[in-house]
């Protein structure tokens, strides 16, 4: 008994950090979420002409909340011939999966849960693979048509674009030389450009295949509402639903964070390197102060007294951010001999600023793309990602590789890799294109046969 | 609320329109020997002195249709301006396939029926009939008795699918050679036609009612 | 509805690995079949080989209800069949009466009555238009056509007090003389119209995956159609030039000038270019209708009791969704004898199957917006 808790103890004192960043990460994350989804609703009813949620809370901030208590108080609906166990365990192993995967992403020099993971990237994409099971199994155990469409399409789509995501990685890491995240963001750091930059073709490739990979419009088939109701979620509701809900929006962030490590730099602020631009590590202040002052002046103007309040605490939250951003930039300069204690200080905070505001742009992106254009029919899905993304990815691959060589070879370093490897990049796109087009042509005698027959028939 | 079905008593004379001259009293008329054919070679102007609604029609199409079917074709008139053939039940397949391939009648509008309980053949048949290259309507009716069958026109218009369909469902009136032939709007299991006259506005059928949906009534 | 017959294919049921065959239940309860449709589809993977719809959900026997009040009194009921067009609903019964009765409305009535019908067009249009996206996933144009489609029903609220089902007319005219500023509220909404719907097209009809998921599916082939009985956009889509407002005016249209748009191939594509077009079209008539509305009575000479002499009547109108015909038999008396109404929903639903097969899932909820029915109407 002594042993174990003495082993328990020694554990904790090993493991304190880690576990205390999980369980915030557990914790905090559900309502990330929640708000990503607040901040959906509302870009989508500003693109729409309409307004949003807007009953619960000034301009609907606080719906998030009443949506969580609702789901957790609705009635818990299992369907009689569902599989019970497998039922009840499906969502577990979606946000589950998620949540783990998590661990291996640095949000800032200073802020990993699995501190310094020699195989970063590898660990993050296995993992958050791992939440198809999730899918697949609820799809399966809920006994319904639908929600078994939609796993297989699920598991179908992830096959495809697992493949063109990993490749578009490869060509991403051929630059790094490393699986570890922290090194990855330094390693780009020391390019002094980002690697997004450095392989277009990549960055775009892994672009479409998290979306798919997230199943987001337009790629979101394994749940299309219109086609298969809800796909494999048609069965579940309340908390178990939210469960689904929170792996979905917890794999966003990871495949946006994959993307901003690998392929916009991480933590860096843009142009790392160049010192004249020293001045955009004031950027994140003077963002918070500014919207603190939006706030302030649209206080006044709302229609209830409870809502100017809550815009003045917002604006408050604002300038409390402001001046936690501002503060270890000031104190260095105020007095220098602080500098060294501050330093990691500062790029922790500011480093978590970038990330998360890259992070954002690129779920901005998501959402953008939701809005606005309908919806891939699943085999035009599936030709896209065989016929375009995945040779495209391996091409790119190749010809990447050969840029490195020939990049060595000529000595060039950081923005002069740019001369080989954006040739290299129309290279691959054009070879892609090709192909595409030779399938297309192929496709097209195939489907003229096939009409002909069926009108025939 | 006049929920009784209403009989077709002789009808007052029409109110607002000329007074008709001659009691004319059905709808639908009576079967009368065809043959009464001569005088007017074009469509009369109708509207103008109209006896009853209804007059004798007897234009190229109405010879064409009599010289190649001849008692198959019942009676033409010409009512509002719109012409009506009633045409023998037993003879409707032949005579539609005829209408569709040489008087170019290619779209089948409708298909309905209406009922007259006291008649001995209480059935009417009513195909509304459009012609492209014409442009023109034709309406087609025949007569049909109880539990009579009368032929499909599915093999000249494909519509009259779900169209006989429902009149099956509504009128129980039974088309042969029709291929898949059952209710449609009313569940299967349904007793009863509810646009038959003698089916009131309220009935139901409520062993059905009760059965599948547990409630007493669906009132 | 406990049987389950599906029409066979006729072609042997090519099922990969010796597999079965999945029979899906598409409703009743769905979000993208419009209401209460139930088709059961017969799957090969996702690949459609055999469909059945099943109607009847929300039938209401709006014909029996006919035969068991007077013609007035059920002038109202037609317009909770096709709920979106309500005004055109109305039109083609109060015309269909008028015709029974021999009398014709007064000029100004046909007028008004064109322009009120025309503005349902678009408004139907645009609700088909809006769904149809959504079901093919572009969430956004669905909002932009209930804003435009807004304007509408205020302008129908502003005629007759109601939005939806309008009873905006009445047999031998109208009840209610046109308001003040009709004229210029149409023409402001048909001014703003032409942006709003190029801006609709924007997002649509040059858009690959649009293109992908329309073009080639459900294709109806001209002979096919008419053989089906499909009527309205349906058919023009395939290629059939026809309009009950050019073929067999009625209202007013004879003096306007308007053209009829049609496809080439009779797919998805085609019928959406169709009712892209007849919007614009629907918008020019409005326009040149409000240039001269003439002055006069709005009502003919009907009396309080309408007592049609004893006789039968088909009328038929171009509603938004094809050919609404009317069919009334008379027997003298103040209740119409029989009603039957010819619904265009129902008869272009029977297309579905043959327009359906071979296809996948995805296309099963396109080519149910394509059709543009309406479940009050096919069930009545």
């Amino acid at each position: 008994m002594q042993a174990v808790i003495q082993a328990t103890l020694d554990f904790l004192k090993a493991y304190w950090a880690p576990l205390l960043c999980g369980l915030v990460i557990v914790a905090v994350l559900p309502l990330i979420a929640g708000y990503i989804v607040l901040v959906e609703r509302k870009l989508m009813a500003d693109m729409q002409a309409r307004l949003g949620p807007m009953r619960v809370g000034p301009h609907g901030l606080l719906q998030p909340i009443a949506d969580a208590v609702k789901l957790l108080i609705k009635e818990d609906i299992i369907p009689e011939d569902a599989d019970k166990l497998v039922f009840w365990l499906a969502p577990v192993l979606s946000v589950g999966a998620a949540l783990l995967s998590l661990a291996g992403l640095a949000i800032g020099p200073a802020f990993q849960v699995a501190k310094g993971i020699n195989i970063g990237i590898l660990f993050v994409v296995g993992v958050s693979a791992m939440g198809i099971y999730g899918i697949v199994l609820g799809g399966w155990a809920s006994n319904s048509h639908y929600s078994l469409m939609g796993a297989l399409r699920s598991s179908a789509q992830l096959v495809s674009y697992e493949t063109a995501a990993g490749m578009a990685l490869v060509s991403g890491l051929l630059f790094a030389g490393t699986l570890n995240v922290t090194s990855i963001v330094e390693a780009q750091r020391d390019q002094g450009i980002w690697f997004g930059l450095l392989a277009p073709v990549a960055f775009f490739t892994y672009l479409v295949a998290s979306i798919a990979e997230t199943n987001r419009a337009p790629f979101d088939l394994p749940e299309a509402e219109s086609e298969l109701v809800a796909g494999y979620m048609t069965e579940y509701s309340g908390f178990r639903w939210a469960l689904y809900f929170l792996g979905e929006y917890t794999n966003m962030i990871v495949v946006a964070s994959v993307a901003t490590t690998l392929f916009l730099g991480g933590w860096l602020r843009p142009f790392p390197n160049t010192h004249w631009l020293n001045f955009l590590d004031f950027f994140p202040a003077l963002m918070m102060f500014l919207i603190g002052v939006y706030c302030v002046m649209r206080a006044p103007k709302q229609p209830a007294k409870v809502q100017t309040l809550f815009m003045l605490a917002v604006a408050g939250l604002c300038f409390v951010l402001a001046f936690i951003l501002v503060a270890p930039l000031l104190i260095p300069i105020a007095k220098p001999s602080l500098a060294a204690a501050v330093k990691p200080f500062a790029d922790g905070i500011l480093g978590s600023f970038w990330f998360l505001l890259k992070v954002s742009v690129y779920l901005y992106f998501f959402m953008w793309l939701r809005f606005t254009i309908p919806r891939y029919r699943f085999d035009q899905l599936m030709r896209l990602g065989w016929h375009f993304l995945i040779p495209l990815s391996i091409i790119n691959v190749l010809v990447m590789g050969i840029a490195m060589i020939v990049g060595s070879y000529l000595h060039l370093a950081g923005g002069w890799l740019l001369l080989v490897t954006i040739p290299a990049s129309v290279l691959a796109l054009i070879v892609a294109l090709y192909i595409l087009s030779l399938e297309q042509k192929s496709a097209a005698t195939e489907q003229a046969r096939a009409a002909s027959d069926s009108y025939a028939g | 609320m006049a929920d009784e079905p209403k009989e077709q008593q002789t009808p007052p004379k029409p109110a607002g329109e000329k007074p008709a001259a001659s009691p004319s009293p059905q709808v639908t008329l009576p079967a009368k020997t065809e043959g009464a054919t001569p005088p007017a070679p074009k469509p009369p102007a109708p509207a103008k002195a109209p006896v009853s609604m209804q007059t004798p029609l007897n234009n190229e199409l109405v010879t064409r249709l009599r010289a190649k079917f001849g008692a198959g074709i019942l009676e033409a008139i010409e009512d509002r301006k719109q012409a009506i053939v009633l045409v023998e039940s037993g003879r409707l397949a032949e005579i539609a396939l005829y209408l569709r391939d040489e008087e170019k009648f290619d779209l089948l509008s409708d298909l309905t029926a209406v009922d007259w309980p006291k008649r001995e053949k209480r059935f009417d048949i009513v195909l509304n009939l459009y012609s492209f290259p014409k442009n023109e309507r034709l309406r087609i009716k025949t007569h049909a008795a109880e539990g009579e069958q009368v032929p499909s026109s599915f093999g000249v218009w494909p519509t009259a699918n779900w169209l006989e369909r429902e009149v099956f469902d509504m009128f129980g009136i039974v088309f042969s050679g029709h291929p898949d032939l059952k209710r449609i709007l009313l569940p299967d299991g349904w007793q009863g036609y509810p646009l038959r006259k003698d089916y009131d506005i309220i009935q139901q059928d409520t062993a059905w009612v009760r059965e599948n949906l547990g409630i007493e009534s669906g009132q | 509805m406990a049987k389950s017959t599906i029409a066979e294919t006729g072609e042997k049921p090519h099922t990969l690995l010796g597999a079965d065959e999945l029979i899906l239940n598409m409703g009743p309860q769905h979000p993208s079949t419009h209401g209460v449709l139930r088709v059961k589809l017969k799957l090969d993977g996702e690949r459609v080989i055999g469909s059945e719809c099943m109607i009847g959900y929300l039938h209401r026997g709006v014909e029996k209800i006919a035969e068991n009040r007077s013609y007035q009194q059920f002038a109202p009921y037609v317009d909770r069949m096709d709920y979106v067009a309500a005004v055109s609903n109305g039109l083609g019964y109060c015309e269909a009466v008028e015709k029974l009765l021999v009398v014709e409305a007064p000029p100004r009535a046909k007028v008004i009555r064109t322009i009120l019908t025309e503005l349902q067009r678009i408004a139907s249009h645009l609700l088909w238009l809006g769904t149809h996206a959504l079901d093919i996933g572009a969430l956004t144009p669905v909002f932009y056509c209930f804003r435009e489609r807004e304007e509408i029903l205020k302008i129908f609220e502003k005629y007759c007090g109601a939005r939806l089902t309008t009873h905006a007319f009445r047999i031998g005219g109208l009840q209610y003389e046109a308001y003040d500023t009709l004229e210029k509220d149409v023409e402001r909404f048909c001014k703003a119209f032409e942006s709003r719907i190029t801006q609709y097209e924007d997002l649509l009809t040059q858009n690959r995956i649009w293109l992908g998921r329309t073009k080639g599916v459900g294709i109806l082939k001209p002979a096919e159609a008419i053989a089906l009985g499909a009527t309205g956009p349906v058919l023009r889509g395939s290629g059939v030039k026809w309009d009950i407002r050019k073929a067999m005016p009625y209202a007013a249209y004879d003096q306007y000038k308007f053209e009829i748009p049609t496809g080439t191939t009779g797919d998805t594509y085609d019928r959406y270019l169709v009712r892209m077009e007849e919007m614009r079209q629907s918008r020019l008539i409005c326009l040149q209708a409000i240039e001269n509305i003439p002055a006069g009575p709005i009502m003919a000479k009907v009396g309080k009791v309408l007592k049609p002499p004893p006789g039968e009547v088909y009328h038929s109108i171009e509603a938004p969704k094809g050919e609404l015909g009317y069919y009334v038999v008379s027997d003298g008396t103040v209740q119409p004898y029989r009603v039957r109404i010819r619904p265009p929903s129902f008869v272009n639903l029977e297309s579905f199957d043959s327009m359906v097969r071979g296809h996948l899932v995805a296309d099963v909820v396109a080519i149910i917006g394509t059709l543009d029915i309406v479940l009050g109407e096919v069930d009545r």
